[in-house]
């Protein structure tokens, strides 16, 4: 009877927590499928309503912005070609970073894998002017590669990589070194497959990240034609419920990813072979 | 000249360890070699050096006339079987045999023929599509000499690949290595700690020590003729007999009893070795043994006990015999089968 309430209580608890994170995001949820008009005269709505269709349709179709350049689906695109852009660069570049530190006899190669690991506390927010006049010198502002490349440098998934590689047993590159594999063979044909679930893991991590940015894509784009869907959520004007809109469409790509690819996720951050 | 000649070769690892003293080698066309040794002995070091794996330091390493020093693991055309198998875990068993053969640019039918082949020799046609981690020790380790024989290379490398077996499927493998060796009549080395495996799979054998060979010759040659110490208490399970006496004038005096005759001239401190198998059982003999244990294996009897300086002793009997703990037996020599050895140096002088 005791189990009874206390595991009863935990879970009372937990309930709690799931409403404070799932109700505000419903409230904007049902607010967005009524007209402006009900939600200024009566606040936020519990329940959904009946405009739907016209308000995302509209959302997404409006010509935004104060040149009236961008709609909210050209603000997906770009995100989607910047968050992808993101993920995959700095997957393969970690990829090999961790690959030359771990198997090259480089001198002090901890050393440098520490140097290359401070960047962490170096964020972009701290780099950004320098960073930015260098874009600029190389005539890349208002361009994608402008927007992806400076952030596609990541320490964490370089750490990722290098504690994997380090668990593979020598053996399997002397192994292979026998079986006639040169470095590059023994790079693709083993050590990419064995970090499949943790390439996977790490796509998903820097989709997000890229996604998410919001500074330097403010300040690397000028033209509007460049705008990124969370740059969008600030300079997004229009009635409360279009804004409202947006901001559930924001939030579906990260999440979808998210539930597509948990497993590998999971599996690839809690690695058990 | 023969197949594989190994000159002077000598391995120093960077923190000045001298892991190989200059050992020189011959191995035949065809041969079984096995390197055995005690841990840290240099012998896995030796057969790295042969692969590719490890570089070496001073010496020459020629292959079928070719000097393999500068040489590529890749381009030497041996193969190696590791002690942990080192399959390729996210591979078949398919592809983990014709992983090396694709890297040579085989072209496909060629390739499937020849892991067909090879997968009927070890009877592991039917696990072809089975990753690594669905197999057993014993299917793993079929596998792996798979991936060593498809290749067809001009030798093969053993580095202790039985010892993650359990003993009885070690018996079972040991015996398999030996047949397929037999029948494909690869050059083989094959490293090992363990004396039985040594003794039962070799054509010669190479006893290791402290980075140098002790002695090189076939199993029974080690056995009868063990040229120092070491190789005499290594090879043979129980281990040899150890007492302290002096040499004069040809006539050994041990611990409580004297041997005349002794064909040696040297004088001095030395080390009477006497394998438990070479005892007998007789009235009056010159060695009294106190009985402490008998282990029955079955077929033999061995029998522990000590001397009369306390000293642990040694005797392996028929099996049919039966031995009462504490009794006391007396012992004699057959066939003078004793070995005398340096004290000092370990070398044996008779």
């Amino acid at each position: 009877m005791t189990r009874f309430i206390t595991s009863s209580f935990s879970h009372l608890i937990l309930l709690i927590g799931i409403l404070i994170m799932v109700v505000p995001v419903w409230m904007i949820f049902a607010s967005s499928t009524h007209t402006s008009s009900m939600i200024n005269m009566n606040g936020l709505q519990m329940f959904l309503g009946d405009s739907f269709y016209e308000n995302y349709l509209r959302v997404l179709l409006y010509q935004g912005g104060f040149f009236k350049e961008i709609t909210a689906l050209k603000m997906f695109f770009n995100s989607f070609i910047m968050a992808t852009g993101v993920a995959i660069l700095s997957v393969v570049t970690s990829l090999m970073a961790a690959y030359a530190l771990v198997y090259y006899r480089i001198k002090h190669a901890t050393l440098l894998f520490w140097i290359i690991f401070i960047t962490i506390l170096v964020p972009l927010e701290l780099r950004i002017f320098p960073t930015y006049s260098v874009m600029a010198e190389l005539n890349l502002v208002n361009s994608y590669f402008g927007l992806i490349v400076p952030i596609s440098a990541s320490a964490i998934a370089t750490l990722f990589f290098r504690q994997f590689y380090k668990t593979v047993p020598d053996e399997l590159l002397e192994s292979a070194k026998l079986d006639g594999a040169n470095t590059w063979r023994f790079f693709v044909d083993f050590l990419i497959p064995l970090s499949k679930t943790m390439i996977v893991a790490m796509l998903i991590f820097m989709f997000v990240f890229g996604y998410n940015q919001y500074l330097w894509p403010l300040l690397v784009t000028t033209s509007e034609q460049y705008w990124t869907v969370v740059m969008g959520l600030k300079m997004m004007s229009g009635s409360i419920v279009h804004r409202f809109a947006f901001v559930i469409m924001s939030m579906v790509p990260p999440i979808l990813i998210i539930i597509v690819l948990q497993k590998h996720f999971i599996k690839g951050v809690f690695q058990d072979k | 000249m023969s197949f594989l000649d190994l000159k002077n070769v000598t391995k120093i690892y960077p923190n000045g360890t001298k892991a190989v003293h200059e050992t020189s080698l011959s191995i035949n066309e065809g041969e079984f070699m096995v390197f055995v040794g005690p841990s840290g002995c240099g012998k896995s070091t030796l057969l790295r050096m042969v692969a590719g794996l490890e570089d070496i330091t001073e010496g020459d390493i020629n292959l079928d006339g070719k000097l393999m020093n500068e040489v590529d693991p890749s381009e030497r055309d041996v193969a190696m079987v590791f002690q942990n198998y080192a399959l390729y875990p996210h591979m078949n068993v398919y592809n983990n045999l014709a992983y090396g053969l694709k890297n040579r640019g085989i072209d496909k039918e060629t390739i499937e023929q020849k892991v067909n082949d090879a997968a009927k020799l070890l009877q592991i046609s039917d696990y072809l599509q089975r990753k690594p981690s669905m197999l057993s020790g014993g299917q793993r380790q079929r596998v792996a000499m798979g991936r060593a024989i498809v290749r067809n290379p001009k030798i093969f490398l053993f580095d202790e690949p039985l010892s993650n077996l359990d003993a009885k499927l070690r018996i079972q493998m040991r015996l398999e290595i030996k047949k397929l060796q037999q029948k494909v009549g690869v050059t083989s080395i094959f490293v090992t700690h363990d004396q039985v495996e040594a003794m039962t799979l070799a054509d010669r054998l190479a006893v290791i020590n402290n980075g140098i060979i002790e002695q090189l010759g076939t199993p029974i040659e080690i056995y009868d003729n063990p040229k120092s110490l070491f190789v005499a208490g290594f090879i043979g399970s129980p281990q040899m007999n150890f007492l302290d006496g002096n040499l004069k004038n040809k006539t050994l005096s041990a611990e409580g009893f004297e041997i005349k005759d002794i064909n040696s001239d040297y004088e001095g401190e030395v080390t009477l070795g006497i394998r438990p198998e070479h005892l007998i059982q007789t009235e009056n003999g010159l060695i009294n043994l106190k009985v402490d244990l008998v282990e029955q294996l079955g077929s033999d009897n061995l029998v522990y006990g000590q001397l009369k300086n306390k000293k642990d002793f040694c005797y392996r009997c028929p099996g049919n015999q039966t031995i009462e703990k504490g009794s006391n037996l007396s012992l004699n020599i057959e066939n003078n089968k004793h070995y005398i050895f340096d004290k000092s140096t370990g070398k044996r002088v008779n």
